[in-house]
């Protein structure tokens, strides 16, 4: 990089704000919910003061702001919005119809935990609810991946290999609000960068009128119809890694689609998603002084999820150990232990797994908590079972 | 790519389909017969008829064929027997009989 770029102090729900306003969207349609209100109460300000060009819509909830958004995206229009925990279950069923009509929508989603109990903290409930919907999911681990993410999501998104709707998604308070070092690229880079938007089938080309969301009910048109969302989904990987390491050439700041941190010699490593990758790898500094081999693993995308880029990176461990930040209840593991271990298991490499619990509903994850996961793995890899799965933190 | 006519359809590979499920034309649907779905059928009786197109306003599947001002028969390809026709006739000219019935008259 030519010259040091402005470091400054900022929350995530900021830097995904202003990734959004660099972007200048068509049309944002949105409602506000704890932790994710400082984005859209922060872009609705720079339409207010005319910094961006975008129709701002304000509807009456989440389901029928994701409506809207399809809407517009059907229209023709380059689209954001963003929400959180009952938000974005609110918007389940719209979730599903944006992927399936492929609308390239990008939404930021602030990670928390679903009700009931109510609870407005971080953890990853929430968007566990929308991985089998059809969207890409990325998680960002600080307030500055939020902001690349966002801007890669839109390059993404509107690829016209994938036209896939994208989430993309950092952790409640911890990375919403919590003050973090930012640097920003100038609204120029951005712009060329994400270039113009060109909907190959837009409702409002009245010329040349279509039709969405149609009818596929009779034979095995919605069948045949869903393997070309498979297809274009396990396609997007390749994109995703592609429009990322573009950005990260732009950028300077490195873009993976796995994050694997001292894999290439380590016999335990923990795998985790999102911001607590930063005590697992503080914790696992620690550990490495004194002479034990860790190491720490962390997708930075999640659908469609890189089960290569994990089996590559954990393949000559002795023990894993992945944290879940939300249950899948009644399945036998958690959501990202499941990925992992069914990455493993296909690609034919037998490592013993630990599942754990950590930081549900904004629940403290600990360097001690990261201390006795690897002491685990280190039992586990000399043959010491271990029940299925650990809440971390709590006397059972 | 496909074509699009709707004719088709059921030998449409995956790749055929447009992104979204998008139709990329436009009046398609006539090419969809949904008469088949009929059980029962409207019949219509010209002499009783004073073409007040009352039916061709409920119609809910635009299958009361008119020209000129006048109504010329129904759109069996298309009729999918609902009888809502029927019931807005306010002149007897529209009766519903069951399709079992009406192929067989036909086959006599
Ligand atoms: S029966 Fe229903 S579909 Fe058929 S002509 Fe009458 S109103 Fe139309
Ligand atoms: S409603 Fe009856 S009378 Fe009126 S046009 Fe239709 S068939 Fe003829």
């Amino acid at each position: 990089m030519a010259e040091e770029k402005k470091m400054f102090s900022a929350t995530g729900n900021q830097m995904v704000a202003d990734a959004m306003r660099q972007v200048d969207p068509d049309v944002m349609a949105a409602y506000p919910i704890t932790p994710q209100t400082t984005i859209v109460e922060g872009y609705d300000k720079f339409v207010a003061d005319g910094r961006v060009t975008t129709e701002y819509v304000n509807v009456e909830s989440e389901h029928s702001a994701l409506s809207a958004c399809i809407g517009a995206s059907a229209a023709g229009a380059r689209v954001a919005t963003a929400t959180s925990s009952q938000g974005l279950a609110f918007m389940w069923e719209e979730l599903h119809i944006a992927a399936g009509m492929r609308c390239p929508i990008v939404m930021a989603n602030a990670n928390r935990a679903l009700s009931a109990p109510i609870n407005i903290h971080g953890d990853h409930s929430d968007i566990m609810g929308a991985r089998d919907t059809g969207w890409i999911i990325m998680f960002a681990e600080t307030a500055q991946e939020a902001y690349d993410n966002t801007i890669v999501s839109f390059k993404v998104a509107e690829d016209p290999d994938v036209l896939l709707p994208v989430l993309t998604t950092l952790d409640g308070f911890v990375t919403t609000h919590a003050m973090d070092c930012c640097v920003m690229e100038e609204d120029q880079t951005v712009k060329d960068y994400v270039g113009e938007y060109h909907a190959k089938y837009p409702l409002l080309d009245t010329a040349n009128p279509v039709g969405h969301g149609m009818f596929a009910t009779l034979g095995d048109g919605y069948m045949k119809y869903k393997y070309t969302q498979r297809e274009a989904i396990e396609g997007a990987l390749d994109v995703i890694e592609k429009h990322g390491k573009e950005w990260a050439e732009i950028t300077g700041r490195p873009f993976d689609l796995v994050d694997a941190w001292g894999t290439e010699d380590a016999d335990y490593i923990i795998v985790v998603l999102g911001s607590c990758a930063g005590n697992a790898r503080f914790q696992a500094r620690q550990l490495r002084a004194q002479g034990k081999k860790v190491g720490v693993v962390r997708p930075r995308v999640f659908r469609p999820f890189p089960a290569q880029q994990i089996v590559d990176a954990c393949k000559n461990a002795k023990a894993i150990g992945v944290i879940d930040r939300s249950d899948s209840f009644g399945s036998a593991h958690a959501p990202l232990a499941l990925e992992v271990r069914s990455a493993l298991f296909s690609a034919g490499v037998q490592i013993p797994v630990n599942d754990y619990i950590a930081g549900l509903g904004g629940a403290d994850i600990t360097l001690a908590q990261m201390e006795q996961v690897f002491t685990e793995l280190e039992q586990c890899a000399a043959g010491e079972a271990k029940k299925s799965i650990t809440y971390l933190g709590i006397d059972e | 790519m496909a074509d699009f006519n709707g004719e088709n359809y059921e030998n449409w590979k995956p790749s055929d389909f447009p992104e979204g499920y998008v139709c990329p034309e436009a009046g398609t649907s006539v090419n969809c017969h949904t008469g088949g779905w009929r059980s029962e059928r409207p019949v219509w009786d010209k002499e009783q008829c004073s073409n007040c197109m009352l039916c061709w306003v409920y119609c809910p599947d635009s299958s009361i064929m008119v020209k000129d001002g006048e109504m010329t028969g129904i759109d069996y390809e298309h009729c999918k027997g609902c009888g809502v026709c029927v019931t807005e006739c306010k002149f007897g000219a529209l009766e519903l009989i069951s399709e079992a019935q009406a192929i067989a008259e036909e086959g006599e």
